[in-house]
């Protein structure tokens, strides 16, 4: 189709040019207007600008500075517009105007200090006084270029109510004077843990997506990943960026192994490891250890990394380094006490140190109230009872788990295997 | 999506003992950092000249070893980068902003994109997204904004 239509060509031209310096282009208009949605809505107006002029024209030989001049000029425009009612305006119209005649090459001036505006914008965008999800819509379209269709498909959720979320979001920072820049001393790390929370949040919901699923959806992933490469690469002394891109890059490594043709989902013991991706398993592995290289402790991204790269390095699932798997769930468990991640570290106990010890962890876990509907605890219970021999035990326990959960084909596969506990007469430890 | 990029060799580039000019060096780290940066290199090496490879002909049954080096420079590769980014475009947007590693000298970069699962998986109707969309709107969990 491009092929045939220069029209189109030049538009899917913008659409990649757009994609690579829109951020960029944002981060410097935030520094000069000191106002993130203004800047995004003068970018986007340079956007539009170009999608009528360019497929004339040709594109620029430098389409980052040329958006960024006509974003600038509608600034000062516009400020000088406004100045009448405001006297703020027409300081911020004079101090661009002069940068503008200072230096004719517009673009090395927000070039300079780039890295910093975008690792302002990244803070800006994940501020923890956004819900989590405006956070990610805004992340998704400032740092990552989606459009607001873009990121309704890829979330399931109708444009307007994306729409809003953004909208809502730069009104917020506009009221609450949200300042553009990287916090630092005690209060970086909590905005720090903010911002690897969202980029996080992004990868799952691509990560959980289904077959047949909008592929805006499955790309997600790759947005998370390419959002986290580009912070790793803005704060490289902090362990925690490498952690969480470790975790995604061993994580994405699985994505051809995680599921059957027809979708269905296959657990990490079932996986065919031929098709694990060693290409994002070896970037993985890099990132944990730029981690160790910063020399400080671990926190729960590099932990839960660490594990996943202790899957990612056994050949077969025979040859996973479990003992060193219970002492990584034994630190991250005593960084964030959950009894979900306690029952982790009991599945690793158990394959570390056999069913018996794992299984007085999981009894213990019994009368936790948050597990109480949680369809693993049973699950792995019933497991570990059938190693054991104790077998109608086991049977009560699969079906339990199978009552819980709400997956028909995990359902099938527990009812299956409680059955089986039955059907097995041998039963060499029952007295 | 990922794409190979695949930069075709020159006469120069095929000599034996060929050692890059070290400005060029020096841009093409530059440029590489800049791809690095934002986030868009997966992978990247440089090729050995062809004298030091050679070619398997797969010819029914038969398999012969022919060793190099090897004709048509053109037609040979000199090294190669994995990109992730979002449309073929991007990636030509990329490729261009990168500098002329034989200066004076023509040469092609091949951009090919690589299968991924996606390419092989089922695509839902308009219709089947949209009822998606509607169901997903309707759980409680999305009305937090209202």
């Amino acid at each position: 189709m491009s092929a045939t239509d220069p029209h189109h060509a030049t538009h899917r031209t913008i659409e990649a040019v757009w994609r690579i310096e829109s951020a960029r282009v944002i981060a410097g208009l935030t520094r000069l207007t000191r106002d993130v949605g203004l800047a995004e809505d003068l970018a986007q107006e340079a956007l539009v600008a170009a999608l009528e002029q360019w497929p004339q024209s040709g594109v620029p030989d430098n389409p980052a500075a040329w958006l960024t001049a006509t974003a600038k000029r509608r600034a000062i425009d516009l400020f000088r517009r406004n100045a009448v009612a405001e006297r703020k305006y027409e300081v911020l119209a004079r101090e661009l105007e002069a940068l503008e005649q200072t230096s004719p090459d517009l673009d090395s001036t927000l070039d300079n200090p780039i890295s910093d505006d975008l690792l302002r914008l990244v803070f800006i965008a994940c501020h923890p006084i956004l819900p989590t999800e405006s956070r990610a819509a805004l992340t998704l379209r400032l740092l990552g270029g989606l459009t607001t269709d873009e990121i309704a498909r890829a979330f399931l959720t109708p444009e307007s109510t994306i729409a809003q979320r953004i909208v809502r979001a730069k009104r917020t920072l506009a009221d609450k004077r949200i300042p553009f820049e990287v916090p630092r001393g005690p209060e970086l790390a909590a905005r720090l843990s903010s911002v690897l929370e969202v980029i996080y949040l992004i990868f799952n919901e691509g990560y959980s997506a289904t077959a047949g699923d909008d592929l805006m959806r499955p790309t997600l992933c790759e947005d998370a990943l390419r959002l986290g490469r580009i912070l790793a690469e803005l704060t490289p002394a902090e362990p925690e960026v490498h952690g969480l891109v470790a975790l995604m890059e061993i994580q994405a490594s699985r994505t051809r192994a995680r599921v059957t043709s027809t979708g269905e989902p296959v657990l990490l013991f079932d996986q065919n490891r031929a098709q694990w991706d060693q290409l994002l398993i070896h970037r993985g592995l890099t990132a944990i250890e730029r981690a160790h290289k910063t020399n400080t402790t671990r926190g729960p991204y590099l932990l839960q990394a660490e594990i996943a790269a202790c899957h990612a390095r056994a050949r077969t699932p025979s040859e996973t380094d479990w003992p060193r798997i219970v002492i990584l769930y034994t630190e991250l468990a005593q960084l964030i006490p959950s009894p979900v991640i306690e029952l982790n570290r009991a599945v690793a106990v158990s394959m570390a140190h056999g069913p018996h010890a794992g299984l007085t962890l999981v009894d213990a876990l019994a009368s936790e109230p948050s597990l109480a509907r949680y369809h693993l605890l049973p699950s792995v219970r019933a497991d570990l009872l059938y190693k054991l021999g104790r077998h109608p035990e086991a049977r009560t326990e699969f079906e339990r788990a199978a009552a819980l959960t709400r997956n028909t084909r995990e359902r099938d596969l527990l009812l299956t295997r409680a059955a089986s506990c039955e059907a097995d007469p041998t039963n060499p430890q029952e007295k | 999506m990922r794409f190979m990029v695949i930069v075709k060799s020159t006469p120069e580039a095929e000599k034996e003992g060929a050692l890059p000019d070290p400005q060029l060096l020096l841009e093409m780290g530059k440029y590489n950092e800049e791809l690095s940066k934002a986030g868009v290199l997966l992978a990247l090496d440089g090729l050995h000249p062809s004298s030091k490879g050679a070619r398997v002909k797969f010819s029914g049954k038969s398999r012969t070893v022919v060793d190099g080096p090897f004709t048509e420079a053109k037609e040979l590769i000199a090294g190669f980068s994995i990109l992730q980014v979002k449309s073929l475009e991007e990636a030509i947007e990329w490729v261009k902003r990168g500098p002329n590693c034989s200066p004076g000298g023509d040469y092609e970069v091949e951009i090919r994109q690589i299968f991924e699962m996606e390419d092989f998986a089922p695509v839902l109707s308009e219709e089947q997204i949209q009822h998606k969309v509607a169901k997903r709107a309707a759980l409680p969990n999305q009305t937090a904004n209202k």
